[in-house]
């Protein structure tokens, strides 16, 4: 038997290879919304800055030739998202979740309209590094090159674990994340806590959308995220606002996302759309099995309107 | 509820003279009209500014938008096409949020809606015209109804939000919707669109006489007073509306809190339904893809710029039926992408929403403060 030819063992394989190509877009949503929702509030538009993020990070990198310089506007944009999210949130009556999705909207209808020129032009993907040299199973090698980006979100994961409880940043987000009165007491403003929060989580959003148009898929179009920004903000939840639980729970789902795909590979077509939706029955049982009625969610930020 | 409470004769209590009951009456219901017009305009006005941003005429566009989804007999029935199943999407968001809840995932049981009644159809084939018509709208509420009532079921009885399950169920149901009509459903003669088999002519729901619009705007329109009635003139409308203002406080007061959501949430969803069952019947004449067109998103800012009256649903439905009508001849006659609609949707959603940090903040739509201007001061911030 040829050692290119590895049956069925291709589907973990794929799944693994998959898990790492789809979950990094995950990670970066995850961890910006973990920031947000650990100050407070929670912000649904993240959906919309993936796509708008999508749509700076390929035209900017078609513009000038350089992902990295797309990389660094999708950020920017993202960041504007967040702050503006931010700062319209602070107003008496104004609820975050219905800012969210006027915003996931409005996201999408911007980069749509700004996107229109950019579909059929080819950008510059961002590097990835083949860590996959020591086996000669092509297989191995594709499932294991892997793109920088999810490399530095691994870190951004670990890093942001350590700062929430070893900073007084991290401090500060989670007394104001608590309760917003003791901040007060401590002469903490929690507006401008949670419009940074935002900002930042915003930023990181637009970074996971630049992954999605400069790597993987790697191409712009309207499709370009289906729900992936939504489902960061369930994986949130799930992985109870812990830096490193969204990271693993990002893999968990990248290779939920990546069975439909990994299945086509070795010629399973029946079912097809069914496999498609599996990430997203994936995360509604997974909310279904670690929500409860009873009693609230162990880890939960207090001032965070959805847990209430 | 709170403006029933305190309008009695508080100015009288401080020995003030009185205003005409009339200009009390008009004063209290003019911000819930005067606020959101207002965010209108605003909205509208920034859209002008992006417009010329990217070097376009705003004036033009609005001639275009006025041509295009208001400005003939033509252009209006178009706008009245496309508000009917708008109608039925924006109830979908306003009952469960007459309870608190937000759920924006009517798009999903608009599609299975949709499948549903166009396999009953299909199954029923034969019978009288009234019986199959009548069975397909049944499973159409049927298959919306078990769907949102399921993300109900989920908030009220596992804490499940119901913003993102239902956002969830929404992407659960497209794919149901693809593998259905690719699949089991297919009807093999469907070459190039995979659809379900084709309604036969009988079996289809005509045009309101004397116009070019089907009669799901008069379904739309019904469903919306109904919901009215139901939310302000019975009792599980109080019900629900105490629920909605204070989940806990009900249940002390012995409401069934739990059937009241998921019979809210499964009316909901079966009006949703029952726009996807009038798309097959009366638009496709099948079910396939184009069934996701988006309505069940523009659905949400129709409820939320209703700020979730079923009646103002109507008007607000029209409204954006037009500036989605428009669209076409704006991209035509102006060159601009089809996204240009959406960029206005959610302009116009950010600043309505903007706007609710202005409720109860103006003297003028508060008789009680007409006479006492010292209750204002913690008010203007």
């Amino acid at each position: 038997m040829d050692s290119t030819e590895i049956g069925l063992w291709g589907v973990p394989l794929a799944m693994l290879g998959g898990a790492i190509r789809v979950s990094t877009p995950f990670i970066f949503v995850s961890l910006g919304e973990a920031i947000t929702e650990r100050s407070g509030r929670i912000n649904l538009g993240l959906e919309g800055t993936l796509v708008f993020g999508a749509m700076t990070a390929y035209a900017v990198a078609v513009m000038t030739g350089s992902p990295w310089l797309g990389l660094l506007a999708a950020a920017a944009a993202g960041l504007c998202f967040g702050l503006f999210h931010g700062w319209i949130c602070k107003f008496r009556g104004v609820n975050d979740i219905a800012i969210g999705i006027a915003l996931m909207l409005f996201g999408s209808g911007l980069a749509f309209f700004f996107g229109k020129p950019f579909i059929q032009p080819s950008a510059p993907d961002l590097p990835a590094i083949p860590l996959g040299g020591w086996s000669d199973i092509p297989q191995v090698q594709a499932a294991l090159n892997v793109n920088v980006l999810f490399l530095i979100g691994a870190a951004l994961a670990v890093f942001l674990w350590w700062a929430f409880r070893n900073t007084r940043a991290g401090l500060i987000l989670r007394v104001v994340g608590d309760s917003s009165d003791a901040a007060r007491a401590m002469g903490l403003n929690p507006n401008t806590v949670r419009l940074l929060a935002t900002g930042i989580g915003g930023a990181l959003a637009g970074i996971g959308g630049a992954y999605l148009s400069l790597y993987y898929p790697g191409s712009w179009t309207e499709g370009i995220s289906s729900g992936q920004g939504l489902m960061a903000v369930a994986l949130v939840i799930f992985a109870r606002w812990n830096p490193l639980g969204c990271f693993a729970a990002a893999l968990l789902f990248g290779g939920a996302g990546a069975l439909g795909p990994a299945l086509q590979s070795v010629g399973v077509t029946q079912g097809y759309y069914l496999f498609y939706a599996a990430p997203y029955i994936f995360t509604l049982v997974i909310m279904i099995a670690t929500s409860s009625p009873s009693r609230s969610l162990a880890g939960a930020p207090g001032e965070l309107s959805i847990t209430k | 509820m709170a403006d029933t409470v305190s309008s009695a004769g508080a100015p009288a209590m401080f020995g003030a003279k009185s205003y005409p009951a009339a200009l009390e009456w008009i004063a209290r219901r003019a911000e819930a009209f005067v606020i959101p017009l207002a965010a209108l305009i605003v909205g509208m006005a920034l859209f002008s500014l992006f417009i010329a941003l990217v070097g376009k005429s705003p004036v033009q566009l609005y001639e275009t938008m006025w041509r295009g989804g208001f400005g003939s007999w033509f252009s209006i029935q178009n706008s009245l096409s496309r508000a009917a199943p708008l109608l039925l999407a924006a109830l979908c968001v306003a009952l469960p949020a007459r309870l608190g809840l937000v759920v924006i995932g009517g798009e999903g049981a608009i599609v299975l809606g949709g499948v549903a009644a166009a396999a009953m159809g299909v199954a029923t084939s034969g019978a009288p015209a009234f019986f199959v018509v009548l069975a397909m709208g049944v499973a159409g509420m049927a298959a919306g109804g078990i769907w949102i009532g399921a993300v109900g079921a989920l908030r009220h009885y596992r804490a499940v939000n119901e913003t993102i399950s239902s956002l969830l169920m929404a992407y659960i149901a497209i794919a149901l919707m693809n593998h259905l009509v690719e699949g089991p459903l297919r009807d093999p003669a469907s070459l190039n669109k995979p659809s379900t088999e084709p309604l036969a002519e009988a079996y289809r729901i005509g045009n309101i006489p004397g116009m070019d619009v089907h009669w799901g705007l008069v379904v739309g329109v019904i469903a919306c007073i109904l919901s009215w009635l139901l939310i302000e003139k019975t009792r599980w409308g109080f019900a629900a509306r105490i629920a909605g203002g204070n989940v806990r406080a009900a249940q002390v007061q012995g409401l069934a809190v739990g059937p009241l959501i998921v019979g809210f949430t499964a009316l909901a969803g079966g009006f949703a339904g029952l726009a996807g069952m009038l798309e097959v019947a009366a638009v496709q004449g099948s079910a396939n893809a184009s069934l996701a067109a988006g309505y069940g998103y523009t659905g949400i800012l129709v409820a939320f710029l209703a700020r979730h009256n079923p009646l103002a649903i109507i008007p607000v439905a029209f409204l954006l039926g037009g500036i989605d009508a428009s669209g076409g001849l704006i991209q035509r006659r102006m060159d601009l992408p089809d996204a240009t609609v959406l960029v206005l949707q959610g302009m116009l959603f950010v600043v309505i929403l903007l706007g609710e940090t202005f409720y109860g903040r103006f003297k003028a739509f508060n008789p009680d403060l007409w006479q006492r201007p010292d209750l204002l001061k913690g008010l203007i911030s």
